[in-house]
Formats: structure tokens, C-alpha cells, sequence
């Protein structure tokens, strides 16, 4: 065989290796779509087997976009996702200029603090605040959504390495041109960050979406519901009625979905340099 | 003498900055860390109301609980499915990946596609894919196997879930490690006659095994805490749930159903511990395994 049929034969195997991959990554997709689109009795036919609904049927997200309220779980989603990562960045990126670039006392206690939360898993720390929420009388509160979030440990050991990777100079430039810390820090070097601070903004996103048992415990109204805790509730009270499900999945996730076919490079990108476990 | 008020300034404004940030983390973890600690040695009252310091008689109950001994064995065994595919399948789709071929992109776009999936959306799509009667899965195989409903085989069923679900986050990390490792390095074994498989072996595998480490690590933090996929695979009477129940989910069963927040914490401790320890032991093995140049 000469080198260049090998070659030929060796992306051949590749692409059939890759394509059987994908295909087990996207059946699971597929059937969701397919079966959000039938009636209960095509979903639960087994002679004949029906892969593909005869009528495309949108009575099921019809349904249970009235049922559940979709509006207001995306809503609250959003509301959450907006305040998490305004609140990540923000804190974050302030802390971590101040952890890379300046030195004053007790700063290695304090970013000791920051380590520590970082390896503690976080179902220690959700008794204690489920119980300050309640004390506040605030479940069931797009607060009591975002509380955990306030601040990010793990965004501001992220932003830090960004601080870190930026030259010396640029400091010393606008401190001669007689610019103090906050306006350094302001107008030089949190705009340097700016994929850090991107990559961490996807991060807490995701996170946020994907989070159950916070919304789940703090809260128990539907109305006051994310997506992902709206969907856990759905299943235990419509656990058979598998189009339905379907279509909720698919109403659900399509979302995140689309920002994500949209944004995908920055996605990427973000989860790469961020590490952080989704 | 501006370097001075700027040396000098750097408290004011260093103490500024991270306020927000160590205020939140004080109120949001430390204390709270504190509490649960505390908790673990309280005995919560009737209908979760009050407590009473018990010593550690929370932690003597865990010790002869076999509920909680079993739930630690399910999660164990979780996670000895769940990493190793998901690190080795991600291995292999992450090295056929890298490299100028058509539809990577599109490839890589379809293995991230359950990384912006909520879980809960994920796991009820499994439910359905298993189902014993109308399942997809056992239509194609031609089988009648209950996939979640039987306990020696739900928590296998669970763990493909988690593993079809984390690929593509591994993926992508051992891409960008791939990145890092330069080609010089291929071309020269490659003169001395070294095939594809060889070249993993020899210049792929050392030269990641940072990123692998990484990987590795964070993922078996991740499934030791694996809750959500069984939260919302199982149901709360089916006879399987004994065998698949996972030490967090024993503690949000106890602290948030059964309204005993002292066992809970208990519970959520050993859990800590468990993390800790595993954890230490994988950074003493790195030194036999990680390269670092």
C-alpha cells in the first residue's frame, strides 16, 4: 500500500470511529425530539415500532407550556443566570487584581480563604444556608436563587491567573501617568481581562442552569421554579406520560442550546481555560 | 513621592477590593462550614425544629448504619465506571480529533452538546430511552431487561448516563492539552518509524499526563457528589433505589426530606472526608505517573 492510501484508509477508520461516537452522543437527542412530537399511544406502540410521529403533534408543548408556566421558569432562569454572573464577575474580577497585583497584610490569609472554599464541596455549606434563607423569609425569591452566588471563589482564583499572565510594565506606565490603584485597575487592567472574565461569565452560567438541588429546596412554588427544578417537579407528577416529558426536556434545554451553537467558540474556549467541573 | 502613596494606598484599596468578596465568603461558606460541623454534633428536634448537643453520637449511628455504608459502596462503584470511560473514551475521541480533518468542529460541537444540557433534562431522556416496555434501548438490543428497576443493574444504567454526559467536557480539556504538545515531537518519531498508536503511547499519554491528572482528579471529586442524575432517574419506592443511592443523595434525603438536618450533616462530613482522602492519595501517586517539563 502506498503512504498516501494508507492515509486515505486511516481518516476512514477515524471517521466511521467518530461518526458511531457522535451518533450515540445524538440518539439520545433525536428520540427526545421525535417523541415530543407524538401521541401517547404512537410513544407507547411497540408493534410496529413507530420511529417517526405520522402527524407532527405541538399539542404536547402546547400543553405543557400552559401546565408549568414555561414563561415563568425561563424568566426565572434568566433571572438567575443575569444576577450570577453579574455578581461572579464583578466581586471576582475586583478580588483577583487585588490578590495578583497588590500587596498588603493578611492577603495570603485571606486568599487562604478562597483555597479552602474551593476544596470544601459545596453540600457542606447548603444547610447552614437554606436555614439563613428561611430566616429570612426569603425562599421562594429569585435572592434565594441567586444567594449561593453571590460571590465565586473559584472565579476569583480564575481571574487571578489572567491578572497574573499580564506584563509588570503596564502598571508602572499608568502609575507615572499619575493614575491611582482604582483607575490602574479600572481603565488598564480589568479590560485586559476580558476573556477571563468571559470565560468565567459562561462558567457560572452554565453552572446556574444546570444546578438542581439549590432551586429545588429553596424553591418549592412552581412559579418561583428554574428549569432544571421545574422539570424535577414535572416528573413526579407526570411520570408516564412520556411526550409530554419529552417536549418539556426539549423546551428546557433548547435554550442553552442555541447560545451555545451561537457562542461556541467562547463556550469552548471558556470551559477549557476555566476547568472548573460543570 | 507618588510610589510611596501608591505602596502606601495598596491596603486601603487591596482591603476594598477583596471586602465583597471575603465578606461573602465568610457569611456564604465559613460559617456556614462551621455550622454543619457544629450540627453534626446536635440532635435535631421533632419535625426539624431545635437541637441538642449530643457529642458524637451522630457519627457512632453512621458507623452502624448500613444504609450509609451501602450508599457509600454505590457511590464508589459510580464512580469506578464513571471516570475511567469517561477519561479514556474522551482519550481516544480527543486524539482522533486532533488533527486538520473535515467536520471537527462539528464533531466536537456534538460530544459538548450534554455539557449545556440540564441534567434533569438529561436523566428524564434516559428514563424514557430505558423503559422497560417502550424504551428505545430495548427495542434496538431486543431485550426486556429492566434498566432501572433492577438493583444490580440500575446503578450501571446510571453510570452510562454520567459517562455519556462528561465526555465531552474531558474532550475538550485533553484537546486543549493535545494543543500544547509540539509537533516536532511526532515528526521526529515519526522519521525513526513510529506508528500512530506507538507515538500515543510514547509522546501523547507523557506529555498529557498533567491534563489527564487534572481530569482525573476533578472528576472523581464530581462523581462522588453524583446526586442529580439519580434524583431524577429513580423513583423514591422502586426496590433498586437501596442499591443506587449515593452518599449525597442519603444527604439530601435525610437533611431536606426527612427534615434531620444533625444526621444530615453528619453524613455530609463523611462525605468531606471521603473527598479528602482519595483526593490526598491521587496527589501522592502523581509523582509515579505526571510528567511535568
Amino acid at each position: 500500500m502506498t503512504k498516501q492510501a494508507r492515509e486515505k484508509l486511516n481518516t476512514t477508520i477515524i471517521h466511521i470511529v467518530l461518526i458511531l461516537l457522535s451518533a450515540t452522543m445524538l440518539i439520545p437527542f433525536i428520540w427526545m425530539i421525535l417523541t415530543a412530537f407524538k401521541t401517547q399511544t404512537e410513544a407507547a406502540s411497540i408493534n410496529p415500532f413507530i420511529i417517526f410521529p405520522s402527524v407532527w403533534h405541538w399539542e404536547n408543548f402546547t400543553a405543557v407550556i400552559s401546565t408549568y408556566n414555561f414563561p415563568t421558569l425561563y424568566l426565572n432562569t434568566l433571572l438567575l443566570i443575569f444576577f450570577r454572573v453579574i455578581c461572579a464577575v464583578l466581586t471576582a474580577t475586583m478580588a483577583a487584581y487585588a490578590f495578583a497585583r497588590l500587596e498588603f497584610k493578611g492577603k495570603n490569609f485571606f486568599f487562604g480563604l478562597v483555597l479552602l472554599q474551593m476544596m470544601i464541596p459545596s453540600q457542606i455549606f447548603i444547610i447552614p444556608q437554606y436555614i439563613m434563607i428561611s430566616n429570612l423569609k426569603a425562599t421562594n425569591t429569585i435572592f434565594a436563587l441567586v444567594f449561593p452566588g453571590l460571590v465565586t471563589a473559584f472565579g476569583t482564583f480564575l481571574l487571578r491567573q489572567s491578572y497574573m499572565s499580564l506584563p509588570k510594565d503596564l502598571e508602572e506606565a499608568a502609575r507615572l501617568d499619575g493614575c491611582n490603584i482604582g483607575q490602574t485597575f479600572l481603565k488598564i487592567m480589568a479590560p485586559l481581562t476580558r476573556s477571563g472574565m468571559i470565560a468565567l461569565g459562561i462558567f457560572t452560567a452554565v453552572f446556574a442552569f444546570k444546578e438542581l438541588m439549590w432551586p429545588m429546596i429553596v424553591c418549592t412554588d412552581l412559579s418561583h421554579s428554574t428549569l432544571s427544578s421545574g422539570l424535577a417537579r414535572m416528573q413526579g407528577q407526570f411520570s408516564s406520560n412520556y411526550p409530554q416529558l419529552m417536549a418539556a426536556s426539549l423546551l428546557a434545554c433548547i435554550p442553552m442550546i442555541i447560545i451555545y451553537l451561537i457562542f461556541q467558540k467562547q463556550f469552548i474556549e471558556g470551559i477549557a481555560t476555566s476547568g472548573g467541573k460543570l | 513621592m507618588k510610589k510611596t502613596t501608591w505602596e502606601k494606598n495598596q491596603l486601603k484599596w487591596g482591603l476594598l477590593f477583596i471586602s465583597p468578596t471575603i465578606i461573602g465568603l465568610l457569611i456564604l461558606n465559613i460559617y456556614p462550614m462551621i455550622m454543619t460541623f457544629w450540627q453534626s454534633l446536635n440532635k435535631t428536634g421533632d419535625f426539624g425544629k431545635g437541637y441538642k448537643f449530643v457529642g458524637i453520637a451522630n457519627y457512632t449511628k453512621m458507623f452502624h448504619d448500613p444504609e450509609v455504608w451501602e450508599s457509600l459502596w454505590n457511590t464508589f462503584k459510580y464512580a469506578l465506571v464513571e471516570v475511567p470511560l469517561s477519561v479514556i473514551i474522551a482519550l481516544v475521541v480527543a486524539a482522533l480529533l486532533n488533527r486538520k480533518m473535515k467536520g471537527r468542529s462539528i464533531y466536537r460541537a456534538i460530544f459538548f452538546l450534554p455539557m449545556v444540557s440540564a441534567p434533569a433534562a438529561v436523566a428524564m431522556i434516559w428514563r424514557w430511552l430505558y423503559n422497560s416496555q417502550y424504551g428505545l434501548i430495548n427495542h434496538i438490543f431486543g431485550t426486556t431487561t429492566n434498566w432501572i428497576s433492577d438493583p444490580n443493574i440500575a446503578w450501571l444504567s446510571i453510570a452510562i448516563i454520567g459517562v455519556w454526559s462528561a465526555i465531552g467536557y474531558n474532550v475538550v480539556l485533553f484537546l486543549s492539552g493535545l494543543q500544547e504538545i509540539p509537533r516536532d515531537y511526532y515528526e521526529a518519531s515519526s522519521i525513526d518509524g513510529a506508528t500512530g498508536v506507538k507515538q500515543f503511547f510514547s509522546i501523547t499519554l507523557p506529555l498529557l499526563s498533567p491534563t489527564i491528572f487534572f481530569v482525573v482528579v476533578t472528576s472523581i471529586i464530581g462523581a462522588l457528589q453524583v446526586f442529580d442524575l439519580i434524583y431524577m432517574v429513580m423513583s423514591d419506592n422502586t426496590p433498586a433505589l437501596g442499591k443506587t443511592q449515593s452518599i449525597v443523595y442519603l444527604f439530601y434525603k435525610y437533611s431536606f426530606v426527612n427534615g434531620n438536618k444533625g444526621y444530615g450533616s453528619a453524613i455530609v462530613v463523611l462525605l468531606l472526608a471521603v473527598i479528602m482522602i482519595i483526593t490526598a492519595i491521587q496527589m501522592k501517586l502523581q509523582k509515579k505517573w505526571v510528567y511535568y517539563n
